[in-house]
């Protein structure tokens, strides 16, 4: 299982904070394009990913009780 | 003492001072990051800056090392206050110790620029007509490789 926490815009689109997807050993790129579909998200492609709290690339495999960010632009300062 | 915080409360510059003040240090630089009224002519209302916490504490503190690697003898504290700020109320205080003054200055800037490429923080503006979650302000950042490089400033 993987946890998923949404920021800013992005949490506003989903309409929550984090869920719980049932799938591990998929890479940060599969998840993305299995939550574009599942939940009509409009883009996540200008999106970077943490997984653990530290930024990875889209081909990082994700593992059982990972904890998955999607960090749009930042603009904090 | 934690030097890297995020905190929802009024940020006290002083507390940032005198957790880099010691005695080697001839100079302490600060930076103060308020909430500015007019942006391009537009009136924001207020703003609410949003973080995830842990990551946020754990980019700041990255800043750090990267200043330590580049101007080894600075000290380095930040503090990036989240939830709802009213116009010139302070959002972010950098301070900066070292021997002499050009190190502060230059390491301080260094730590503004990288917490606007690095730090998970986000602020939505709040407008007479409106709402939104700002992105890259300047449009000028991007991630060739998927991810913001670690160390270099981009």
């Amino acid at each position: 299982m993987i946890t998923v926490l949404f920021f800013a815009g992005i949490r506003e689109e989903v309409g929550m904070d984090q869920l719980q997807v049932e799938k591990q050993d998929i890479t940060v790129s599969q998840l993305k394009e299995y939550l574009q579909t599942e939940y009509q998200l409009s883009s996540l492609q200008q999106v970077m990913v943490a997984v653990n709290e530290s930024f990875v690339t889209e081909d990082e495999t994700l593992k059982d009780r990972d904890t998955v960010a999607f960090i749009p632009p930042v603009s904090g300062g | 003492m934690e030097l890297f915080e995020i905190t929802h409360s009024p940020i006290s510059v002083e507390a940032l001072i005198n957790k880099v003040s010691r005695r080697e240090a001839g100079a302490i630089t600060t930076f103060i990051g308020t909430v500015r009224e007019f942006t391009k002519g537009k009136k924001t209302l207020s703003l609410e800056y949003q973080a995830y916490e842990p990551m946020a504490v754990k980019m700041l503190s990255q800043i750090g090392d990267e200043i330590q690697q580049k101007w080894p003898d600075a000290l380095t504290a930040i503090t990036h206050r989240v939830g709802k700020l009213d116009i010139t109320e302070v959002a972010v205080v950098i301070a900066v110790s070292s021997p002499h003054r050009k190190t502060a200055y230059e390491a301080n800037e260094y730590a503004i620029e990288r917490i606007k490429q690095i730090v998970p923080i986000w602020k939505k503006e709040f407008w007479e007509d409106g709402t939104k979650w700002i992105g890259d302000q300047l449009e000028t950042v991007e991630y060739p490789e998927g991810k913001p490089s670690k160390g270099e400033s981009m």
